[in-house]
C-alpha cells in the first residue's frame, strides 16, 4: 500500500508531462474498468473464504462468450449475459469441488485455468479479428461539462460506470449491512458463523457464483469495450494480475480499486514510452508481480506489525490479513 | 482395507477415463469431426513415423522434467506455480553460457547444463525464501518470479541479447551449432535430452522411494506440525525441495534453449511447467506414473497440430482434452472418496 502511493507520484509525474490530464485520466478509469469487475469478483468469492484461481482462464472465456454471444446475437446486452454464464458455470465447479467433494481449491482452480484458456481458443475460432458490437458511449448530461472531471469521469459508457457503482456498492454491502458482515463471518470463522446459524455452504456457493458472474462481467468489459474483438489468448496475463491485485489490495474494495487504476496508469505509461524505450514498455506491466512480493513482505515484517499495534487507525487502513479461512474447506455437519 | 481403496482408486479412475474418452468425442462430434476418425489422426499424428515420434519425445523431455520436478515440491505439500519461471531462469543462464563461454561444443553444453540448474534453482531458493522467512505464499511468490522472469527474457531478448539492428520479440541469434545437443541421426530429438529426462524422472522416484531425505520431505508434506515434533526442520527441508526442483526445472529451461529453439525466445518454458502440474496431478504425486502419463500428454499436444492439418479443428483440442481428463479423474476421485465417507459414516451410525 505505502510502497503502491510512492510508486504512484513519479507515474503521475509522468503523465502529467505527457499532457491532457484530464483525457489520460480518462483513459486510465476506462482501461482500469475490466479488471475492477474481475478483482471486486475475486474480492467476494475469496471472503468466504474460497479462493478462484482459474482466473485469468475464467477471462478468457468470457471475453471470448462475451464477444461471441454479441456477435451473433447482435445485442451487448445478451454478450455480457453470455459472459457472466461461462464464468458463473466456472466458479460453480470450484464451489462444487471445494463444497461437495473437498478437493483442493488451489487443483481444481488451476485445472479449470488451463482447461477454460484452452476452451476460449478452441470456440473463439469463428470469432477471431471479426469486428463486431460495442458498449455504446453515454455522456452524462450536465456531468459531462464539469471541467477535469467531466472529461475525467463522466464521458464514458454503460460498462464503466458500472465498475464505479460496484466499488462504491461492494464497500457498502461488505462493511455496513448484515448479510455482507455474514460473509466476512464465514470466511474468517466459518465455525461460528455455522454456530450461529448461517449457512457456510450456502454462503459460499453463492459468493463464488457471485464472484465469478462478475468476472464474467470483466471479460466481456475487456472484449466488447476496452479491447474491442477476440482473438486467442486475448486478455491472456490479466487474470493473474487480477489476483495480484485483490493481494496488494488487502481484500478491500477501494485498496482493489486503487490497485487497478495504479495498473492502468502503469499501461498508459508503458504505451507512451513505447517510441522511446522499446524494451522499457514491454518489461513495465510485469511491475504488479514484485509489487505485490514486496507489499506482502513488508506487512508481515515484525516492525510494520509493531507500529500497526501502536497507530490503530493506521493498523485499520493498511490491514492486509487474507480472510483467516481462505481455500480451506469447511465440514458442515 | 488398503487393496479396497486402491480398487476403488482403480474403479475411479476408469470411469474418469472412459468419462473424458466419451466427453472428447462428444467435443470432437460437436465440432463436426467423427471422433474416431480424429482418435486415428491423434495417434498417427504423433507415433505414427519416426519424425512424428520424435517431434512428441521433444515434447516429452521438458515435460517429463518439469513433472520430475514438481513430484519433489508437492511431496513436500508445496506448490510450486513458479515452476514457469524457473524453467525460463535456467534458460536464460545457458543461453548465457552459449554465449559467452568459449571453448569445444562438449564443454559449453556442460557448461549450459550446470548454469541451469543453478539459475532455476537460485529462482526457486527465492520463492522459497520469500515462504519461509517473508511469510509470501509460495502461489503467488511463484507467480510473481514468473512474471518477473517473463519480463527479464522479453527485456534480454529485445534488449541487450537482440539479434544486430533487430529488436523483436522473435528470439535472440541461434547459438552455434556446435553446442546445439547431439540429434539422434537426421531427427530432431537429442538423445542427451532424453538421457537427461530419464536420469532425472529415475532419479527423482528413487529419492522419493529409498532415500532419507525423500521419507522426510513427504514427512513435512504431510503433516507440518508432528515433523517439528520428531525433529525434522520443516523450513529447512522445504528450502531443500525448492533447490532440487528448481534445478530440475532449470534443467528443463537448459533442453529448451540448447536442444529444441536453438536459441531464446520469450516464450521459452512453452507451457510445459503449467502442463506438468496437470500431470503430477493425475500421477497422485508419484514419480512412477509421470513417464508414461507425460508421454501421453506430449502425444495428444503434438498429434493435435494434425487435426488442425486434417480437420480443420484448433490445435488447442489437445488441450481441451487434457485439462477436461485431470478434472473428470479429479471430480470422480472426490466423489468416489466422498461416497466411501457417506456409506462409512451411515453403516456407524446404524449399528450404535
Amino acid at each position: 500500500m505505502v510502497l503502491g502511493l510512492l510508486a504512484a507520484a513519479p507515474l503521475v509525474i509522468a503523465l502529467a508531462i505527457a499532457g491532457d490530464l484530464d483525457v489520460t485520466t480518462g483513459t486510465v478509469i476506462a482501461g482500469a474498468a475490466p479488471l475492477i469487475y474481475a478483482t471486486i469478483g475475486e474480492t467476494i468469492t475469496e471472503k468466504a473464504g474460497v479462493v478462484n484461481l482459474s482466473l485469468d482462464g475464467s477471462l478468457l472465456l468470457s471475453a471470448m462468450a462475451g464477444f461471441g454471444g454479441a456477435f451473433m446475437s447482435g445485442s451487448v446486452i445478451v454478450g455480457f449475459i453470455a459472459a457472466a454464464a461461462a464464468s458463473a458455470l466456472v466458479a460453480l465447479i470450484i464451489a462444487y469441488a471445494s463444497i461437495e467433494l473437498r478437493l483442493n481449491q488451489i487443483a481444481v482452480g488451476f485445472v479449470l485455468f488451463l482447461l477454460t484458456t484452452e476452451l476460449s481458443a478452441l470456440l473463439g475460432g469463428p470469432f477471431v479479428r471479426e469486428p463486431g458490437p460495442s458498449v455504446p458511449n453515454l455522456e452524462i448530461p450536465i456531468l459531462a461539462d464539469i471541467p477535469f472531471l467531466g472529461k475525467a469521469l463522466f464521458q464514458h459508457n454503460l460498462s464503466i460506470y458500472g465498475s464505479f457503482l460496484l466499488i462504491a456498492v461492494a464497500y457498502w454491502f461488505f462493511y455496513r449491512t448484515r448479510p455482507g458482515l455474514e460473509l466476512q463471518a464465514v470466511g474468517e470463522r466459518p465455525e461460528s458463523a455455522f454456530a450461529r446459524g448461517i449457512s457456510v455452504r450456502g454462503a459460499r456457493y453463492f459468493y463464488t457464483v457471485l464472484g465469478g458472474a462478475l468476472v464474467g462481467i470483466g471479460g466481456a468489459a475487456f472484449s466488447l469495450d476496452q479491447k474491442f474483438g477476440w482473438s486467442e489468448g486475448h486478455v491472456r496475463n490479466f487474470g493473474w494480475i487480477a489476483l495480484a491485485i485483490v493481494i496488494f489490495g488487502g481484500w478491500h474494495p477501494f485498496r482493489v480499486a486503487l490497485g487497478c487504476y495504479l495498473f492502468g496508469a502503469l499501461q498508459v505509461v508503458a504505451l507512451k514510452l513505447q517510441p522511446v524505450f522499446p524494451g522499457l514498455s514491454q518489461v513495465l506491466p510485469i511491475l504488479p508481480f514484485p509489487t505485490m512480493i514486496l507489499t506482502l513482505v513488508v506487512i508481515n515484517r515484525p516492525g510494520f506489525r509493531a507500529l500497526g499495534d501502536r497507530f490503530a487507525s493506521l493498523r485499520k487502513f493498511l490491514a492486509s490479513e487474507p480472510p483467516a479461512s481462505l481455500g480451506t474447506n469447511f465440514e458442515q455437519g | 482395507m488398503s487393496g479396497a481403496s486402491q480398487r476403488s482408486g482403480i474403479q475411479a479412475m476408469v470411469i474418469a477415463v472412459a468419462g473424458a474418452t466419451m466427453i472428447a468425442a462428444l467435443l470432437l462430434w460437436a465440432l463436426g469431426a467423427n471422433p474416431l476418425e480424429a482418435f486415428k489422426l491423434l495417434f498417427e499424428g504423433s507415433f505414427g513415423s519416426m519424425s512424428k515420434l520424435s517431434a512428441t519425445l521433444l515434447v516429452w523431455v521438458p515435460l517429463v522434467i518439469a513433472s520430475a520436478s514438481l513430484v519433489i515440491t508437492y511431496s513436500t505439500g508445496l506448490w510450486n506455480i513458479g515452476v514457469e519461471g524457473q524453467i525460463i531462469m535456467g534458460a536464460i543462464f545457458a543461453t548465457w553460457a552459449a554465449r559467452t563461454i568459449p571453448g569445444p561444443g562438449w564443454v559449453v553444453m556442460l557448461a549450459g547444463i550446470i548454469l541451469g540448474i543453478v539459475g532455476g534453482m537460485l529462482w526457486a531458493l527465492l520463492a522459497g525464501v520469500l515462504k519461509t522467512h517473508g511469510g509470501v505464499n509460495e502461489i503467488f511468490g511463484g507467480l510473481g518470479l514468473y512474471f518477473v522472469a517473463l519480463g527479464l527474457t522479453t527485456y534480454l531478448v529485445i534488449g541487450p541479447w537482440s539479434r544486430e539492428g533487430v529488436a523483436s520479440t522473435s528470439g535472440t541469434d541461434l547459438f552455434d551449432a556446435d553446442v546445439w545437443f547431439p540429434r539422434i541421426g537426421s531427427l530432431d530429438v537429442s538423445w542427451l535430452s532424453l538421457l537427461l529426462a530419464i536420469i532425472a524422472i529415475g532419479g527423482v522416484y528413487f529419492v522419493m522411494r529409498g532415500t532419507m531425505f525423500g521419507l522426510k520431505l513427504k514427512s513435512v508434506g504431510n503433516n507440518m506440525a508432528s515433523s517439528a515434533r520428531l525433529g525434522i526442520p520443516s523450513n529447512r527441508y522445504m528450502l531443500g525441495a525448492f533447490a532440487v526442483a528448481g534445478g530440475l526445472a532449470g534443467l528443463a529451461g537448459t533442453t529448451q534453449a540448447m536442444a529444441f529453439h536453438h536459441k531464446l525466445v520469450p516464450s521459452v518454458s512453452g507451457g510445459f511447467g503449467f502442463l506438468g502440474i496437470l500431470v503430477v496431478l493425475l500421477a497422485g504425486f508419484r514419480a512412477a506414473p509421470v513417464a508414461p502419463l507425460a508421454l501421453f500428454f506430449a502425444a495428444l499436444s503434438v498429434g493435435a497440430s494434425q487435426l488442425e492439418l486434417r480437420l480443420d479443428l484448433d490445435s488447442s483440442v489437445g488441450g481441451v482434452i487434457q485439462g477436461t481428463l485431470v478434472l473428470f479423474v479429479m471430480l470422480a476421485t472426490g466423489w468416489q472418496r466422498r461416497r466411501a465417507e457417506n456409506r462409512a459414516a451411515a453403516e456407524a451410525g446404524g449399528s450404535n
